[in-house]
């Protein structure tokens, strides 16, 4: 059958002040009536640009497509004028968007948004645009699409806006879907629930899908074929099952060995790629990827090697034989050796080792509320309950890991644990001491031991200090040292997180997202703290990075005997790196046990439905469909009884009018379920 | 939203208070005796002095003065000018309308100048429109109203002769002074509507708009330019301030009516009364100015009228 989108050789130039950057070479794929294929890459590989490419949206961002040809249905897309894309865009291909919340425009209702589109291409009335926004948005899954059309983007959650997006790109019948991450900002259980809805959608209508994403797990998922796109050039592509049964590219192997799946153990070393993409004005020569592989020979530094089609695959590497050697049975056989990690390999960690139960942090019944703002004197004051009636204890030496969806209160409670924010109710006891009493000058000794690792890599290092000053400005605080003495602390701690210590004179702007986490690490353990909290500390980083990074973290672990509370939305990285985890939901615990307890038998209908959405990378194992309908309601008006009932398949009215207390299914298990599986 | 509003309309009513008493206060601490305008103290006998500053009520300590200037400002008593003892209040607002037409026009005029050559110059970047605004901007902002007033009555009346130099009647006398005050706006304007183009245009939802295929007119003015707009429209209500800061120098210039000249002659006069009176008249049209802005800035921005 004719491709419907066909595209052959692109290359696309950014024009800059420094002439032009090649941000694509001769970049080749197609897609057939009704597949579904994913571009895979991390952040700099170039997949967002060849999506839109296709759209010739590049043009508006000094983009330019230098070579190649895209047709789309017979048409040639890159010889077309802005005019004539324009009556496609919209109509024939259709784009969606990473982040739904910035993918609208804020001054405008979501049906004015969608009615725009039809108008602009199709001749209907008003009436009949409406009436066909409303059955769009109807029939993905929006409920009252009535009165979301009325609503503005502000107004609704980031899913919502993600299917009403989803509507939009669907309102004028579209031959070709691309999605660019559509589902990475937005939870693990709307993303199935997206993904789900895709898969549908593309049956309906007809349409054909490039999905574009960094998680593989997604890749597996729902492609037909996968594209691996590694510094603007393929590295790699094949359907699906082959590509992950038997990667033909050190690279795709590399990202396939980074994923810390829901079956790798606690103290196992993840695999993660060395180093970290190379930017597009320093590509180093020869194979592009040579400098992280371990596979890489002088031949690779000084040739590249061409793409080599085979069938239904294509790939390019010098030593693709030597890999499938490597690779016994179709998955997770060890990885490759050498491409362990950037951290020098010091001794085997073993499984930390159960540690002692001496609890070193103890949370009673801690709660924090914030009072909604505007409630009229008078009336009852209302209360957002991000925290609610929260107890745990974290024992010396164990990881904690603190799961659940945006908006649980699982960093409120972060927070308020750290006394960033003073708790409204409840008691937290530090080492014996108790920190909800402590202010002043107690409370600031206290915060040695407790440090925090943050999301952000970037917005967390301020941008006008070197990096020696940001690491020693704990050591400023806290301790009186000399500038020598200062200087020297830094670079063994620089040294210690896998940094150089010459870094310490250099700006955060010079360094990559992983290498900032690390830093960023450096400074929480500058003071020796017993008690490390890090917030989605690897969420905004690449998989082969994470993996680095998370290594890091369970090294330093063992070398320092830290106590880590682990907030994570990622619930795999959770798995790996945690003793226990606790589940929170609308800002109560529903379960707390061990991590591997969990997630083999998980108690809670909130705990399992979480789980199997997780999007898994393993092919063999079809994962059991509950994708949990809805989303968490508002915290400032939680659902009587259990605040789950609304979306639990197992709800009964009891489940309706009375809350579930913590009860023990197993001595380390607890759960708040009346009917815990 | 009826709440909202009724918040910011408590919250003016504040504002206004607390500006009228510090005026007061700043008027207090003032040195000299306002007594020295009206006799001659080396002429004076102290019984007269005494006699005069008791009629003036300056004799009262500072809390009873200005509960007595407090209680009167609530009845529209903004007190008597020292040197004809003519009430302070009608004589401003006589004087009123001309400040107004002037303040008015100019702002109509900076808003049209600003907002058109803002848009152009960042939709044409780096083009010669740009360049053109860009200019407009700078000497807008950094040219003294006195100096730009004084080169426009140059050319304009005395060399080419289109224009009376000065007066206050007609919309002739009207042009030279709005089109100075304009100015000052105007490149305020132009600036901002610039920067905030450029940054929308950089918006994410930009992207989503140009992928439905939408033309490049419809994205700029339907969807950019509103909300480019929302910071601008703040911007605009405080420009009404330097509005009336610049009706002081401007109705000098041109010699036209106006309460800018009123408070201008007081100050030379050292006739505080008439001073305090306009000084608080401009704080309430200009705490009333803001309230609109504020109440029309939630009908621009649907994330404002939510938030309330």
């Amino acid at each position: 059958m004719e491709p419907l989108l066909e595209i052959n050789r692109l290359s696309v130039d950014f024009h800059t002040r420094r002439g032009p950057l090649q941000a694509l070479s001769e970049v080749s794929l197609t897609i057939r009536q009704g597949e579904t294929v994913c571009l895979v890459g991390e952040s700099g590989s170039g997949k967002t640009v060849a999506s839109k490419s296709v759209m010739r949206l590049i043009d508006y961002e000094n983009g330019r497509i230098a070579g190649g040809r895209i047709r789309l249905g017979g048409l040639d897309l890159a010889s077309l004028s802005q005019n004539e894309l324009r009556s496609l865009r919209g109509k024939k291909m259709a784009m969606v968007f990473q982040e739904p919340m910035a993918a609208f425009d804020p001054v405008y209702t979501i049906g004015y948004q969608i009615v725009e589109t039809i108008r602009r291409h199709d001749s209907k009335s008003k009436e009949d645009a409406w009436e066909h926004a409303v059955s769009l948005l109807d029939r993905v899954g929006i409920p009252e699409p009535r009165i979301r059309m009325k609503q503005y983007p502000g107004e609704l959650s980031g899913g919502m806006l993600q299917r009403a997006m989803i509507a939009l790109a669907l309102s004028c019948g579209p031959e070709l879907l691309i999605a660019d991450e559509p589902t990475t900002a937005l939870d693990v259980t709307i993303q199935a629930q997206i993904l789900q809805l895709l898969q549908e959608l593309k049956e309906e209508f007809g349409m054909s899908i490039l999905l574009i994403t960094h998680d593989l797990g997604i890749a597996a998922e729902i492609a037909d074929r996968v594209v691996v796109l590694y510094a603007g050039r393929v590295a790699e592509q094949a359907p699906t099952a082959e590509l992950f049964a038997r990667p033909h590219h050190p690279y795709t192997r590399g990202l396939l060995d980074s994923i810390a799946t829901l079956d790798t153990e606690k103290g196992e070393k993840l695999h993660s790629i060395a180093g970290s993409i190379p930017s597009l004005t320093a590509l180093p020569n020869g194979c592009l990827f040579h400098p992280r592989c371990p596979l890489a020979t002088d031949k690779c530094r000084s040739e590249a090697p061409p793409l080599v089609a085979r069938g239904e695959r294509e790939w390019a590497c010098w030593h693709t034989e030597e890999l499938l050697k490597t690779t016994k049975g179709n998955k997770r056989s060890g990885g490759l050796d050498a491409a362990s990690t950037a951290v020098p390999p010091d001794g085997a960690l073993t499984a930390t080792s159960p540690s002692s139960s001496q609890e070193l942090l103890q949370v009673e019944g801690v709660r924090k509320y914030y009072p909604v703002k505007g409630s009229l004197p008078g009336r009852k004051r209302a209360y957002i309950r991000a925290v609610d009636d929260v107890s745990f204890s974290i024992r010396q030496g164990e990881t904690f890991g603190l799961v659940g969806e945006s908006g649980s209160g699982k960093s409120t409670l972060g927070r308020v644990l750290l006394q960033l924010e003073k708790a409204t109710a409840g008691r937290i006891r530090f080492d014996g001491r108790e920190l909800t009493d402590m202010g002043g000058t107690s409370l600031r000794s206290a915060r040695k031991d407790i440090q925090m690792i943050f999301q952000d890599p970037y917005g967390s290092l301020d941008p006008r200090w070197n990096v020696g000053d940001i690491v020693g400005e704990p050591l400023r605080v806290h301790e009186r040292l000399n500038a020598s003495e200062k200087k020297e602390r830094v670079a063994r701690l620089l040294e210690s997180v896998g940094l150089d210590a010459s870094y310490a004179s250099r700006y955060p702007h010079e360094f990559s997202g992983g290498q900032r986490q690390r830093i960023g690490i450096a400074r929480a353990i500058a003071l020796n703290p017993k008690f490390v909290l890090a917030d989605e500390a690897v969420s905004a980083l690449d998989v082969s990075v994470q993996a680095q990074v998370v290594n890091l973290l369970q090294e330093l672990q063992e070398k320092l005997g830290l106590t880590y509370l682990f907030i994570a939305h990622g619930l795999q990285i959770v798995r790996h790196l945690s003793d226990r985890i606790g589940v929170m939901y609308l800002g109560k615990l529903v379960e707390i046990a061990p991590s591997h307890e969990l997630f083999l038998r998980p108690a809670h209908p909130y705990t399992k439905a979480l789980i199997a959405s997780v999007p898994s990378a393993d092919l063999g194992a079809k994962r059991e469909r509950i994708t949990l309908q809805g989303e968490i309601p508002s915290p400032a008006r939680p659902p009587s009884g259990c605040r789950f009932h609304t979306r639990c398949p197992l709800a009964t009215a009891r489940c309706r009018e009375e809350e579930p207390a913590l009860r023990a299914v197993d001595p380390e298990h607890v759960v708040a379920c009346h009917y815990p599986l | 939203m009826v709440r909202t509003i009724i918040g910011r309309v408590l919250s003016s009513l504040l504002v206004i208070a607390g500006s009228s008493v510090l005026v007061f206060v700043i008027m207090y601490l003032l040195p000299g005796d306002p007594v020295d305008s009206l006799i001659d103290p080396a002429s004076a006998t102290p019984e007269q002095i005494a006699t005069l500053r008791h009629q003036l009520g300056v004799d009262q300590p500072l809390y009873a003065q200005l509960a007595d200037y407090f209680g009167k400002l609530l009845r529209g008593d903004f007190g008597k000018s020292l040197l004809n003892s003519e009430p302070v209040l009608p004589k401003i607002i006589e004087h009123f309308p001309a400040t107004l037409a002037l303040a008015a026009a100019s702002a109509l005029l900076s808003v049209i100048v600003g907002v058109l050559l803002g848009v152009l110059s960042a939709i044409h970047r780096n083009r010669p429109i740009d360049v053109i605004a860009r200019i407009v901007g700078l000497l807008g902002i950094s040219m003294p109203t006195f100096w730009s007033g004084i080169l426009l009555l140059l050319v304009f009346s005395i060399h080419l002769g289109w224009l009376p130099a000065m007066g206050s009647d007609g919309w002739k006398t009207l042009v030279l002074p709005a089109a100075t005050l304009g100015l000052i706006g105007g490149g305020f304007i132009v600036r901002m509507v610039r920067n905030s183009m450029l940054e929308v245009v950089n918006e994410h939802f930009i992207v989503t708009l140009r992928s439905k295929g939408l033309s490049e007119r419809a994205i700029m003015y339907r969807h950019a330019l509103r909300n480019a707009l929302i910071p601008s429209v703040t911007m605009i209500g405080m420009l009404v301030g330097e509005m009336l800061a610049g009706a002081v120098v401007i109705e000098t210039v041109f010699s036209r009516q106006g309460i800018g000249r009123i408070v201008a002659d007081a100050i030379m006069a050292k006739d505080l009364p008439v001073v305090q009176g306009v000084i608080v008249f401009s704080a309430i049209v200009y705490v009333l100015v803001n309230l609109l802005v504020d109440i029309s800035y939630s009908y621009i921005d649907p994330r404002v009228r939510r938030a309330a």
